[in-house]
């Protein structure tokens, strides 16, 4: 008996880390893995744009009132103008529902709906996706600096994130696009032109800063004042490398957890802008500008502002449901809330 | 010939009795009742010296009257002047320098005051003492009126307006003739206010007026009402009807969706706002008979930046002329009804207008189609090929459609093109200023009073064109010297001989089409969608639809 209790102890049950504790917790949730699926079906879709388009013969950012489709072995125009009472008035091709033959119908310039949706998801993925390393970039570098060296530094990092806070978000975003759209933006040997993807990047990357900085300080504040970090400085560790090895892998899970929230967040923000013409500038395309169209279409063809706008609330559903599922499996216990709140 | 004019005259005379008679009975039938109208906005001040919008103009006209006006009469009676509070129209003297003008007895404002020369030199200083919009471009020609420019709350107009209270008259001299004085002083702009009325912006607070209605209420952010003024007589039905319905009730907010569908419900009678494209098939089929489509003297065009790369070039803008098809465009706003395409600048049955197409397939008298093969070899020869342009358009549906479309054309050219839709509230004054460095735009005109220069010297003259101006109406920044010295000889030319005035007009739109600094789009055409009610609906060239002669019992 005492031969079999020692063995047991000798030999210690293998323990998974950390990270595999996670990945176990986050693939046993149906709901995020599911959402993920969806997610990644989206982006794949999305990616696959110039080859549908290229499939399709169509070209999405060329205006084509004059063309004429077959459907059927019958040709139809893709604008078709009112022949009865009194003339008035053109209307689109409505849903085809046949894969490369103007599935969704067309816009108001006659250009394929569904490949514009394809090219638009690109757009509106790449620029949320971009915004969010962008707001990650900055706002981690300003709330570990802020909440390390605490003192004036903090004092005056908080204020000017305060000061960005203070700001409902859209409206500063509005404020920020309507003056950079006409003439871009020049930053030391940086320019962005007025029409690049940069600009909505840039802008949406900002205004969120602090939504990440806040919660990231408070950690920083908390850990500086943890023994480990205590016992590191009293034994002369640099700064710099107290927080790279020390601080910065403690918060790696918050900054991963915010990834899809962010994600979400900017592409609801890059949807609005667009729908305000202050974010992809046309001919390109975004989901948002897709509604924008379509929002000239709501009576006769409402499908053109429905898909897009279905688009948008998938993505950032899924991201949504997946994003939770990420910060349960990696700490379950975490009370980070997102938001202003935070 | 004696008998013949006698019997004319008779006749005359029955059809006028027979007329006047109708319209007495027709007033008695159908007077009463609350006319609804819709816009999705307010439109600004309440100042009729101030306020530069269509939107109010057309409200203005049962409300305010001036010296002179035009015709309350459908169509293109519309553009003929009467007079209004002025007895008659008076022939000028003095070389065309002088209109002495005698007022009319026994008008009322809507506060009870009666209306005397004292009211009429003071509404004239009042234009500048309120620095309205056009107190220089309009009426800067009266004596005195640079003083007054220079220092408007001062202004006094000396030599410039004056009255004679025994005479009852009113002298207006100004510095040199001008065949366009008498349309310019039929504008809302000139119209006749009370002596007291306040020398700054009335924004919210109506002015007395002396026309059949007063605005009794006013909240720019939910409507106004009109009831009828109770001081009114009828002196002019040419100049200023009696209405008919007893209130005009005008409300804010909804949007042209929501318009349409109360006007289909029979819960308004009137929309300001075009209806929506998606609605236009439904309305032309269903609604036809509440559909009421006219022509306007207007024009949508595309301003080139004649001082600017690479539209500095007289190829690359013909170039862009050739390119555009303009079938395209009117589709894109709504069909051949309600759209036409033209090239050149003065509007189809626009006085001195002669058919004139240069940039089209086969160049002649109209457009027939896009030529692009001569476009392409234009702008290789400009050396402009592979610049960068930008279209600023205004962000509404049609402009931004218009904007993507000429994105297109200019791609297909050979330029790397983009568009921008900037806010329709700013669209208008950021491109006229040259800072924004704009190139390219798409922008509407639509005549002040029907004279060619209100067009082409306006538009394209010299003295439009101020650099680094909010105000710098001509967007294109074309000064040829050459070309504007003609405009200056046909406005000089007017005061004695219209006809050869237009002749010079016809001249001088063909030499300004030809060095095209705008690209002629189409010419557009006005939807008014009324409920089944409305009755004796008429379009004035003018000011449109004469809401007050309209009846809805």
């Amino acid at each position: 008996m005492s031969t079999e209790i020692a063995e047991t102890v000798a030999a210690p049950r293998k323990t998974r880390g950390p990270w595999a504790v996670a990945l176990v917790r986050l693939t046993t949730n149906k709901a995020a893995m599911a959402a993920l699926g969806v997610f990644l079906l989206i982006v794949v879709a999305c990616l696959c744009a110039p080859l549908y388009a290229q499939w399709a013969g169509v070209n999405p950012f060329q205006s084509t009132l004059d063309a004429v489709i077959h459907i059927g072995g019958v040709e139809v125009p893709v604008m078709e103008q009112s022949t009865e009472g009194l003339g008035l008035g053109y209307t689109p091709l409505g849903p085809t529902w046949e894969l490369g033959n103007y599935f969704l119908g067309a816009d108001i310039q006659g250009r394929d709906v569904f490949a514009r949706m394809l090219y638009g998801g690109l757009n509106s993925l790449v620029i949320s996706g971009a915004a969010t390393i962008l707001t990650l970039v900055l706002g981690t570098s300003a709330g570990l600096v802020a909440g390390y060296f605490g003192g004036l530094t903090d004092t005056l990092l908080s204020r000017i994130l305060d000061i960005l806070w203070a700001f409902p978000i859209y409206l500063l975003a509005i404020s920020l696009s309507i003056v950079l759209i006409a003439q871009g933006i020049t930053i030391g040997p940086i320019t962005i032109q007025s029409g690049s993807l940069w600009l909505p990047i840039f802008i949406i990357g900002i205004v969120y800063v602090p939504y990440v900085a806040r919660p990231i300080r408070g950690q920083v504040l908390a850990l500086r004042r943890s023994e480990f970090v205590l016992a590191a400085i009293s034994l002369g560790v640099p700064g710099h490398r107290i927080l790279w090895r020390d601080i910065v892998p403690n918060i790696t899970t918050t900054l991963i957890v915010f990834v899809p929230l962010m994600m979400a967040l900017n592409m609801l923000t890059e949807s609005a802008l667009s729908f305000l013409s202050i974010g992809v500038q046309p001919p390109d395309a975004s989901w948002g500008t897709i509604i924008l169209d379509g929002q000239a279409l709501l009576y006769t063809r409402p499908l053109v502002a429905i898909a897009p706008g279905i688009a948008i609330a998938l993505s950032v559903m899924t991201l949504n449901v997946f994003g939770d599922g990420l910060r349960d499996a990696l700490d379950p216990r975490s009370k980070i809330q997102f938001g202003r709140d935070a | 010939m004696k008998k013949l004019l006698l019997a004319a005259s008779a006749a005359m005379l029955l059809a006028f009795g027979w007329a006047s008679s109708a319209s007495a009975e027709y007033l008695q039938e159908h007077r009463g009742g609350t006319m609804r109208l819709l816009a999705r906005s307010a439109a600004g001040t309440l100042d009729p010296h101030i306020n530069y919008t269509l939107q109010y103009w057309q409200i203005f006209q049962p409300l305010y009257d001036g010296l002179v006006a035009f015709k309350k009469a459908n169509g293109k009676e519309g553009f003929n002047k009467v007079p209004d509070i002025a007895e008659a129209i008076p022939e000028p003297t003095n070389d065309g320098k002088t209109f002495v003008f005698k007022i009319r007895k026994g008008i009322h404002f809507s506060n009870g005051q009666e209306l005397g020369v004292k009211d009429v030199v003071a509404s004239f200083q009042r234009i500048f003492k309120v620095s309205g919009p056009t107190s220089e471009s309009f009426y800067g020609g009266i004596v005195g009126a640079d003083k007054c420019t220079a220092e408007p709350k001062t202004c006094t107009l000396e030599g410039g307006v004056v009255g004679d209270e025994a005479a009852g008259t009113v002298t207006i001299n100004i510095v040199k003739p001008d065949a366009e004085f008498l349309d310019k002083l039929a504008m809302p702009h000139a119209v006749i206010l009370p002596a007291d009325a306040p020398t700054e912006d009335a924004g919210s607070n109506a002015i007395p007026g002396t026309g059949a209605y007063m605005i009794s209420a006013y909240d720019p952010n939910k409507g106004m009402t009109l009831e009828r003024n109770p001081h009114f007589k009828q002196w002019s039905e040419d100049a200023q009807p009696d209405g008919y319905p007893d209130v005009i009730q005008y409300d804010f907010g909804l949007t042209e969706e929501a318009a349409v569908t109360a006007i289909q419900k029979g819960q308004a009678d009137w929309m300001y706002d075009q209806p929506p494209t998606d609605r236009l098939v439904e309305l032309g089929t269903k609604y036809m008979d509440q559909v009421h489509i006219s022509p306007l003297t207007a024009w949508w065009y595309a301003p080139l930046n004649t001082n600017l790369a690479p539209f500095d070039n007289e190829k690359a803008r013909q170039a862009v002329a050739y390119a555009v098809d303009r079938n395209t465009l009117v589709n894109l706003f709504g069909g051949k009804v309600l759209a036409a395409p033209v090239c050149q600048v003065l509007p189809p049955d626009f006085p001195g207008h002669v058919d004139y197409c240069p940039f089209t397939k086969d160049p002649g008298t109209k457009w027939t189609a896009p030529d692009l093969d001569k476009a392409k070899a234009l702008v290789e020869e400009s050396g402009t090929k592979g610049q960068k342009v930008t279209v600023i358009v205004e962000d509404t549906a049609v402009s931004r459609s218009i904007g993507v479309y000429l994105q297109s054309v200019l791609t297909s050219i050979g330029y790397e093109a983009d568009v921008k839709p900037i806010s329709p509230n700013l669209q208008f004054t950021y491109i006229q200023n040259t800072n924004n460095k704009v190139q390219m735009s798409v922008s509407q005109w639509y005549q002040d009073y029907p004279a060619a220069s209100n067009f082409l010297h306006i538009l394209f003259g010299c003295d439009s064109f101020r650099e680094g101006s909010d105000a710098s109406v001509n967007i294109s920044g074309f000064c040829d010297k050459a070309i504007d010295a003609k405009m200056k000889q046909a406005l000089d030319l007017g005061v004695t001989d219209q006809e050869a005035a237009n002749k010079l007009w016809s001249e001088i739109d063909k030499e300004v089409t030809d060095k095209a600094p705008a690209v002629a789009l189409f010419t557009p055409k006005h939807i008014d969608f009324v409920s089944k009610r409305v009755g004796n609906f008429q379009f004035n060239a003018q000011f449109y639809w004469i809401v007050s002669q309209s009846w809805v019992k």
